[in-house]
């Protein structure tokens, strides 16, 4: 009940804080209308952030206390966390390509650790899905999510000198548009589009926990559950000519 | 330090064991250092014949060249471990978890400088490079980086060594960690090269190390939990 309720204050938030953002806001003098980008574009980077932080820290308590609740809780914020980050990523280039003239622009290095980050957890995800017992998946799941969460510092630090060793940055990057001298209108829009996108955020992360135990029920369960069924299968009456019966 | 000892003996002995395993029966160098010098050719193939062009891709060429054949390596002394139930009996002995993997990283770290040996004289001859006067700088990037590609390397391999799909899996989790080596060896390879000019080789060279020791410790404390069954 509970979460459906969040799930209603999520929707309402997101859907006014877009039209705010889309209608109420004025365009940017530079930018134009392509300014409004960065309020779909900050939202997501930032709770894909969030949700590898929640992924990696599922993954030690779960090493921890051996609790599978804590590994459902990894594999919604890796899972989450890939959409928000994919969605950046695309937010970002549709962003660029008016702004700088390019869809990816390889010295900003936002754009590139971003890219990484989403190749360590669709690789995390895709192990998850080629290991099949629930506890090793979950210990060796924990592992890959820390040492992931501990490579992205050092990737971020290593392209910020790759740009900064040779050459001084050429394009301003997106927090340029967060200067303290940006109007308070600006602010305030964006302010309201990172407060909709969390709470939309904690929504799918609360159903997507609750979706990952019910799959770990029926993976215990699922011997005993195509047994019953196949029982209540014989007991239902067949056409005798079918044989659908015995195949079962 | 008795603890210490001990755990070093352990990583030594099974460092030594994968080294005598290798001399007596040739089973990762010949088809690694193959494998590898004909991804040089390749490459060669792919951006020639513009002497000029490939000189100037060469350390990029040359780092994605180990970083694949220590692919190879890595899966491999694994491997040599998972058959016949070898790593579940090492995983027994009462030995600290973190000793084995650190036993197995120092197996990988020497294949890989060997692998980096060979490699960078073919690319010196292929690329029409020369590498004599770097010859100090080149041979700490490329110790540094044979340490992060073992560290990292020995730990996926260890995530992935029972798999079906490991042959996938193995690169599809390793490259992305890779990057920051990747990018760190080469910036520091073209320095070297280049004879330092911006006096950025000792920046690339700690980043290095930075990488390695995060990963070589990230590696130890977490490699036990891939021992569980």
């Amino acid at each position: 009940m509970g979460t459906r309720v969040l799930g209603i204050v999520a929707l309402v938030a997101v859907v006014a804080a877009s039209l705010n953002a889309l209608f109420l806001v004025p365009a940017d003098v530079n930018q134009g209308d392509a300014q409004r980008i960065m309020y779909v574009h900050v939202p997501s980077a930032w709770l894909g952030y969030l949700s590898f932080g929640v992924t990696a820290l599922a993954g030690i308590g779960y090493l921890w206390k051996r609790d599978l609740r804590l590994d459902a809780i990894a594999v919604a914020g890796a899972e989450i966390g890939v959409m928000f980050t994919a969605f950046a990523i695309w937010g970002g280039m549709m962003w660029g390509k008016p702004v700088w003239g390019v869809f990816w622009q390889w010295e900003d290095p936002r754009l590139t650790t971003t890219a990484l980050l989403l190749a360590l957890y669709l690789g995390y995800l895709l192990f998850r899905r080629l290991t099949d017992d629930p506890h090793r998946r979950a210990a060796r799941a924990a592992v890959v999510g820390i040492v992931a969460a501990v490579d992205i510092p050092i990737v971020h630090f290593s392209v910020e000198w790759w740009r900064g060793l040779h050459q001084g940055p050429t394009f301003g990057s997106p927090d340029k548009l967060l200067h303290p001298a940006a109007p308070a209108l600006f602010v305030v829009a964006l302010v309201g589009m990172v407060v909709a996108f969390t709470l939309a955020w904690a929504w799918l992360m609360i159903r997507r926990y609750q979706l990952a135990r019910i799959e770990w029920q029926i993976e215990e369960h699922g011997r005993l559950g195509r047994i019953s069924a196949a029982r209540r299968a014989a007991r239902t009456p067949v056409a005798p000519t079918d044989g659908a019966a015995e195949r079962v | 330090m008795n603890d210490l000892r001990a755990g070093a003996a352990v990583a030594l002995a099974i460092a030594g064991k994968d080294a005598r395993a290798e001399l007596r029966g040739r089973q990762i160098a010949g088809s690694t250092l193959f494998f590898a010098t004909l991804v040089l050719l390749l490459f060669g193939f792919a951006l020639g014949p513009d002497a000029r062009r490939l000189a100037e891709a060469a350390p990029g060429l040359l780092w994605l060249a180990i970083v694949f054949g220590s692919l190879l390596t890595v899966a491999r002394l694994h491997q040599l471990e998972a058959e016949d139930g070898a790593l579940e009996e090492l995983a027994r002995y009462p030995v600290g978890r973190h000793a084995i993997y650190l036993g197995k990283l120092l197996a990988g770290f020497a294949a890989i400088l060997v692998l980096g040996g060979v490699l960078l004289p073919v690319v010196g001859i292929l690329y029409g490079i020369d590498l004599a006067p770097a010859w100090l700088a080149l041979a700490a990037t490329l110790t540094l980086g044979a340490i992060g590609l073992a560290a990292v390397g020995t730990f996926y391999a260890g995530v992935t060594v029972r798999m079906q799909a490991r042959e996938v899996m193995l690169p599809l989790l390793m490259l992305p960690v890779i990057a920051p080596l990747l990018l760190a060896t080469v910036k520091a390879t073209t320095a070297a090269l280049a004879g330092n000019p911006l006096g950025d080789l000792a920046a690339w060279l700690q980043l290095l190390l930075v990488f390695d020791v995060v990963m070589v410790v990230a590696g130890a404390t977490t490699y036990g939990h891939l021992l569980e069954e």
